[in-house]
């Protein structure tokens, strides 16, 4: 009795009994395996919405880009310039420009109700005014049926996301803002960004709806390069001109998703840590019915000079297989049921509504599997310990 | 119950099984009550909601004001009560994440508008007289610290005074407690004449919404019609539904909390059936013979049956009622998210629910070794022993 090849080959030796007892044990297997299946499914499923929400904001963020807000406010919906002020933040150094001027973008920002498809309940849906550098100071943004409202005009174009989970969005269609009608001349898309979820205007069309004569809630500028945020940013608020805070678009969009992620995490592990305590009830049962089933084979190889050490391994490595089986199957549902699942959300900070889809990640799969591996060694340890501790002459007897 | 001793012995009979699938069970229930207080916090509010109320606000969002004159002109439509305003203000004290809701309100009229929030007669007669005073509900008093005679500073993201500075400090008056289980104790209300007075700028004379109290609940739609119609055509034009229904259009803008609670109750209550019927069916495979003696001195099939089926109801009643009540336990001590969710509280009725599903699992489980038990042929079942 010694080497490692020798215990090595004790160990699958003994694991090979357990699995091929399982047939005889469908019942309890089963239940155990699909118990942390239905752990894994909850915890990835759960974890997927923060991990969508998370995506759309951090895709909507360009390191060389950088929005621009009244200092004090924590969004732009309590922002506000005049032309003036966002003149000045147009020509501050470190703006990118080409042939048209200053890549800046002056935008206002409102709300309006339209029906969720999914509900049939009001839900605020974004509206913003932009200017014409606004395709510019933003990545990925294309039109993708009908085209570009015409500036001056009374039109809009709407996000994708927007048009897929609002009614009335369809291209040809209108929507009411007040007690103007105005026309959806285009649907765009912006690789999942945030912009999906809103709708565009031209910001003067805007402004005289509103009532805001020559005012403005925030701009937006593409800069010469990322490293060209703190000149940026140290210009305007050296300005006595001026009260701004200034913020890189990728940070900016972090910070809004911060409220509605730690809410869905708190709850999701909280749920999943519940699930995976009752699993581990359950992964006990089974395995120390295994071992009771199997006392007169245990013993009998104690007795033909089999370590316990082997023994523990072995009723371990079954404990662990059958909560991988498991994490396989519960990541798998989780992956067909939830990945790329389109919904929209409230997003606490613009008070307004954000389209995203689940995203099931590899590093969620991974995570669940590693709570099923856990979950599978403190099930099996505790069994594992009872059969290497078996007083083998008594449990002979027992023949 | 002669024969309670017999079931109680023969659960006890492997002590180890029964305890992991008791705790099993009971750890299922612990987060069917979680689950029930994080529905509740979230879509309870409709519950909560006056039948005889109706909120008004922008027919464009809500966060488009109205002049605060709509009050009076909303007050001679025939069968309105009353009608009050709140405003957003949107305060930061300390921290964003301390997040609570703040309001100016007209102090008399919101506290008739809202029997739910008592307030003491001594402190609602110091609000009347201190312009700068405020009262707040405990549970925010109680998570600041806050006590009567305090001053509570607060950045207003929104409102800027008169000299231009968003810091606003307000004197808490009042400490108010709410009348039912799930009332909201977290908001803040200030009184809207000095608010109005102090702040700068485009908002004046405006408000945020307004709730108005109908004659006659069976009759609201109409009165919310007149109401819709009396400021048709004009700069703010208003959208009037009852308070139910704003709050649960509010809720919904969340998604559907409902349809996901419901498929995590699932996927948990499917995973119990399964621990607790191989469980039930374990035992009853292993009491073969004494089964078939049990039959032999006379039980009937109907008494073997329910000998079975009241096995796996005590077990899973027990674990149902241990677990509801830890979970009731561990939910008493409050919000686990500190501030996001206001109203997480367990209500009865979920309680009772939750009993019955203890029951269901118990016969679901219960009825397939039951009937195993029962179609046992005494010859075979004794030929075992």
């Amino acid at each position: 009795m010694s080497g490692p090849v020798n215990w090595l080959s004790q160990v699958g030796a003994i694991t090979k009994f357990g699995l091929m007892s399982i047939p005889q044990r469908r019942g309890a297997v089963a239940a155990t395996v699909i118990g942390i299946a239905g752990v894994v499914a909850v915890l990835v499923g759960v974890l997927s919405i923060a991990a969508g929400f998370q995506k759309v904001m951090a895709v909507s963020g360009a390191p060389d880009a950088a929005i621009v807000l009244r200092s004090g406010a924590d969004s732009e919906m309590v922002s506000g310039f005049g032309r003036d002020q966002t003149r000045v933040i147009a020509d501050a150094p470190g703006v990118a420009r080409n042939d048209q001027g200053p890549l800046s973008s002056a935008e206002l920002f409102v709300i309006i109700n339209l029906p969720k498809r999914s509900t049939g309940m009001d839900a605020n849906v974004p509206l913003r005014g932009v200017e014409k550098a606004a395709w510019e100071v933003r990545d990925h943004m294309q039109i993708v049926q009908g085209r570009m409202f015409d500036w001056g005009k009374d039109e809009v174009i709407v996000g994708s996301g927007a048009a897929r989970e609002f009614s009335g969005l369809e291209v040809g269609s209108k929507i009411k803002v007040g007690r103007y009608e105005w026309p959806v001349v285009g649907i765009f898309s912006a690789n999942g960004a945030v912009p999906e979820s809103e709708i565009w205007t031209d910001a003067k069309v805007l402004q005289d709806a509103y009532n805001r004569g020559d005012s403005f809630q925030s701009v937006r500028v593409r800069l010469n390069s990322p490293g060209a945020f703190q000149e940026f940013k140290d210009s305007l608020t050296s300005n006595p001109q001026l009260s701004v805070k200034v913020v890189r678009q990728s940070e900016y969009y972090v910070e809004q998703s911060e409220t509605l992620t730690r809410l869905i995490r708190t709850l999701g592990f909280l749920i999943a840590f519940l699930m995976a305590v009752g699993a581990v009830f359950g992964a006990l049962n089974t395995m120390y019915s295994a071992v009771a089933a199997r006392t007169k084979e245990i013993a009998t190889l104690r007795a033909l000079g089999f370590g316990s050490g082997a023994v523990v391994m072995s009723l371990m490595i079954e404990a662990l297989l059958l909560a991988l089986a498991g994490g396989v199957i519960g990541g798998g549902l989780a992956y067909l049921a939830f990945n790329n699942l389109h919904t929209s959300t409230m997003n606490w900070q613009s008070f307004s509504q954000v389209a995203f889809a689940f995203q099931v990640t590899p590093q969620l799969l991974l995570r669940g599997m590693i709570w099923a591996a856990v979950i599978g060694l403190i099930g099996g340890l505790f069994p594992a310990i009872r059969a290497a501790r078996l007083p083998v002459a008594s449990a002979l007897r027992e023949l | 119950m002669k024969y309670l001793h017999l079931v109680w012995t023969n659960l006890k009979r492997k002590k180890l099984r029964t305890s992991l699938t008791l705790l099993s069970i009971l750890v299922a229930f612990i987060l069917f009550g979680f689950l029930s207080a994080i529905k509740q916090a979230l879509v309870g509010g409709v519950e909560m909601a006056g039948a005889d109320r109706l909120i008004v606000r922008h027919k464009v969002s809500i966060i488009q004001l109205l002049p605060e004159s709509y009050k009076a002109r909303m007050e001679r439509i025939p069968g309105v009560v009353l009608a009050t305003h709140q405003t957003w203000f949107g305060g930061i004290y300390q921290d964003p994440k301390n997040f609570f809701m703040q309001n100016p309100v007209v102090p008399e009229e919101f506290l008739e508008m809202y029997p739910e929030f008592i307030l003491p007669p001594d402190q609602k007669k110091a609000w009347e007289v201190t312009r700068t005073g405020a009262i707040v509900g405990r549970s925010t008093a109680e998570r600041f610290h806050w006590k009567i005679g305090d001053k509570v500073p607060l950045q207003s993201s929104i409102w800027s005074q008169q000299d231009g500075s968003r810091n606003w400090t307000f004197d808490i008056v009042g400490i108010y407690d709410g009348a039912k289980k799930g009332t909201d104790t977290t908001a803040m209300f200030f009184r809207y004449d000095y608010f109005d007075e102090a702040r700068r700028g485009w908002g004046k004379g405006k408000v945020g919404w307004f709730t108005i109290r109908v004659k006659d609940p069976s009759r609201a739609a109409e009165v919310a019609k007149l109401v819709d119609e009396e400021f048709e055509n004009s700069d703010a034009e208003t959208k009037t539904e009852p308070e139910g229904a704003f709050i649960q259009a509010w809720a919904s803008q969340l998604g559907n909390v409902v349809l996901i609670v419901a498929a995590i109750l699932g996927a948990v209550f499917f995973t119990i059936l399964l621990v607790t019927g191989n469980t039930m069916a374990q035992a009853v495979r292993e009491r073969t013979g004494e089964l078939g003696v049990l039959k032999a001195i006379g039980f009937s099939n109907g008494q073997i049956m329910a000998l079975v089926l009241a096995e796996s109801c005590l077990l899973t009643v027990l674990g149902g009622v241990l677990g509801l009540g830890l979970a009731w336990l561990m939910i008493s001590r409050g919000d686990p998210t500190s501030g996001l969710l206001p109203m997480f509280f367990l209500p009865t009725r979920d309680l009772f629910t939750g009993l019955g599903i203890s029951i269901g699992l118990g016969l679901v489980t219960g009825i397939f070794p039951a009937l195993l038990a029962m179609r046992l042929r005494v010859a075979d079942a004794l030929r075992r022993i």
